[in-house]
């Protein structure tokens, strides 16, 4: 797995079975060099309907910190709608309803005082099909913060945003450019750096690369080997050679062959995946795609 | 053809659709042509009308027509002071108050309020800009205007009486700022209801984004829908405009038919549109006559004027709009 490079400079250790649905307690919940990487997300039995249609059933997972975690699967099994319930982007969807719990660092995500806007300022997300405000690269950087009162060191801000999604070097001398004069690749990167701006605790990815060339999706797949040592990232992708190439982990979602439903059928980390599952669905998926 | 269609039926077919098609096209483009050149051909013959109608007038007072008060039409005196002044007035009012109240109906109504709440008011507001301007004037000299006179009008006298514009309330209730009100009523559907579907335009895309940043409802309705539809809504207001400047019938109602230029609102006055109508019904004298068509073609240049502003604002701002 090319990630493994990675692991040399992280400090944790990582964790001893895969096995998904083991709960958390809360006194694990900060990971002080601990033996155990800190979850920060733990699903359990989570369903989602739209109105009467069911998209996904009992997903039960354990997403931990520091990792890139991938979800895989045939389009239509419910790989976004799972992705946009972790930081409640399907909210505003008439007729959404969410069933089971999803915790993150303890927190129940859909609990009646749980605030939505504070969920989203910590839980970030880039979209497929790349998604800049009709403004200035610059204000595209600085909107989120600015809203948050984070006017002081704002230009280093941006800048740090921009240099972490390695697009600095190509906008620095354009800044109060539109950001639609940019290329899509160009665009989907600045995204990234809008998101990583306000500092989240977690970045989500739907699809980040499926509407671009494959040069900018090399450069969105060597950020993503990067930003995992400051966040940690869910990504959707339909293209396997991108999830062995970036993820630690893969969760591959099928559908039920009787009544359509999305569900998680395997979880654990790429390389056992990819080279050994032990469901004959992840295993006919995964060499089908190659084969 | 004929003989490679008698032989094959299905060709015949198609090639009856595309001479359709090719034919339709034509006749299509035709009917654009006419109808442009209709709508041009007409706008033009109004205004040759409107000025050669106005001539006497202009050849007699000239440009200080604008700027004289006095109009006794069996004196053989005409100015334009008094309408000119009441027609902006009435109009800028009927702006500054319809203009935050219509963005916030539409707000509302587009990304706030609940589906059932949509379903039921969305159509009402747009029904009230379907009221026949009579009725509003109507209700106007019963209903509003002395409503204004007894509420209105003395507690903002009370509280910004300083302020020439916000003088004593006088004894009816008829006058410039009443006619404000009424075009308020006029103005707010119009600007209301295509503001709501701009904003229901933005992309989802955009306030997808915002909200994936943390930001809250009202950040994204300021950060993102507004500044996307700040043209549309822009050229709505001055389509709302539009409509302030040309009323005639509710305006005649309420304004007063006053003859002398007042600072204060609540007093009397008088407007283009209104003078024009009234007018019209008892002319003295062919100075009268090019004198009315003098106010018409002030009242014309407005409405030009504020349309050629609209398609400015729209195309200044365009090149944010090219979001998809
Ligand atoms: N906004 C929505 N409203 C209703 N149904 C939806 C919506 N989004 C997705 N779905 C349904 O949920 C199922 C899963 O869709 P999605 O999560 O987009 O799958 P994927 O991202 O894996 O292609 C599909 O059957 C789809 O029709
Ligand atoms: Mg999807």
């Amino acid at each position: 797995m090319s990630s493994s490079g990675g692991d040399a400079i992280r400090p944790r250790v990582r964790i001893q079975d895969g096995s998904a649905s083991r709960p958390v307690p809360a006194a694990q919940r900060n990971d002080n060099g601990g033996t155990r990487r800190a979850a920060v997300f733990d699903i359990r039995d989570m369903s989602v309907h739209y109105g009467e249609n069911r998209a996904l059933d009992w997903t039960t997972l354990r997403i931990d910190r520091n990792l890139v975690t991938a979800v895989i699967g045939p389009s239509g099994c419910g790989k976004s709608t799972f992705i946009r319930s972790l930081n409640r982007m399907n909210d505003s969807i008439p007729g959404f309803r969410i069933g089971g719990q999803v915790l993150y660092h303890g927190h129940d995500l859909y609990a009646r005082q749980t605030n939505r806007v504070e969920v989203r300022r910590r839980i970030g997300m880039v979209f497929q099909k790349p998604n800049p405000f009709p403004k200035s690269i610059y204000d595209n950087v600085a909107w989120a913060p600015r809203n948050l009162g984070m006017k002081s060191g704002l230009d280093e801000r941006v800048e740090r945003a921009l240099r972490h999604a390695a697009i600095w070097d190509e906008v620095k001398d354009r800044l109060r450019a539109s950001a639609l004069s940019l290329s899509g690749g160009q665009q989907q990167r600045l995204c990234i750096a809008r998101s990583i701006a306000v500092e989240p605790d977690v970045l989500l990815l739907d699809e980040p690369a499926s509407a671009l060339d494959p040069v900018a999706t090399a450069a969105i797949e060597d950020l993503m080997h990067n930003l995992k040592h400051r966040y940690t990232i869910v990504i959707v992708t339909h293209n396997m050679q991108q999830a062995a190439r970036v993820a630690d982990r893969t969760a591959f979602f099928s559908l039920d062959e009787r009544d359509r439903t999305g569900t998680l059928v395997e979880y654990g980390d790429t390389d056992t995946i990819f080279t050994n599952p032990a469901d004959p669905r992840t295993r006919d998926y995964v060499t089908g795609r190659f084969g | 053809m004929s003989v490679r269609a008698s032989l094959n039926p299905r060709a015949a077919a198609r090639g009856r659709v595309a001479m359709e098609g090719s034919l339709g096209d034509r006749i299509l483009r035709g009917l654009c042509i006419a109808a442009g050149l209709l709508a041009g051909g007409t706008l033009l013959a109004v205004a040759y009308q409107v000025i050669s109608g106005a001539r006497l007038s202009i050849s007699t007072f000239g440009l200080p027509f604008l700027v004289h008060s006095a109009w006794a039409p069996n004196l053989g005196h005409f100015g334009a002071a008094v309408m000119l002044y009441g027609t902006a007035v009435s109009s800028a009012i009927a702006l500054l108050i319809s203009t935050p109240v219509a963005i916030a109906i539409a707000i509302y109504l587009s990304m706030l309020a609940p589906r059932a709440v949509r379903i039921v008011v969305g159509p009402l507001v747009e029904m009230l800009a379907a009221i026949p301007s009579v009725i509003l004037g109507l209700w106007g000299i019963i209903v509003l205007a002395p409503f204004m006179q007894r509420h209105v009008e003395p507690a903002l006298h009370g509280v910004l009486g300083f302020i020439p514009i916000f003088g004593p309330a006088q004894t009816t209730g008829l006058g410039v700022f009443t006619a404000g009100v009424i075009l308020t009523v006029m103005v707010v559907p119009i600007i209301a209801s295509l503001s709501r579907d701009l904003f229901l335009s933005v992309p989802r895309e955009l306030t997808d984004a915002a909200e994936s940043v943390g930001a809250t409802r009202w950040e994204v309705i300021r950060g993102v829908v507004l500044p996307t539809t700040v043209s549309g809504v822009s050229a709505a207001i001055m389509l709302g405009l539009g409509r302030a400047l040309g009323e005639a019938i509710a305006v005649a109602s309420v304004i007063g038919a006053g003859n002398v230029v007042h600072v204060s609102t609540f007093e009397t006055g008088n407007s283009l549109a209104a003078r024009i109508a009234l007018d019209f019904a008892y002319i003295v004298s062919n100075l009268h006559t090019a004198s009315l068509f003098y106010l018409a073609l002030i009242l014309l240049v407005f409405g030009l004027l504020t349309n050629l502003i609209a398609r400015q604002i729209a195309s200044r701002y365009d090149v944010h709009r090219t979001f998809a």
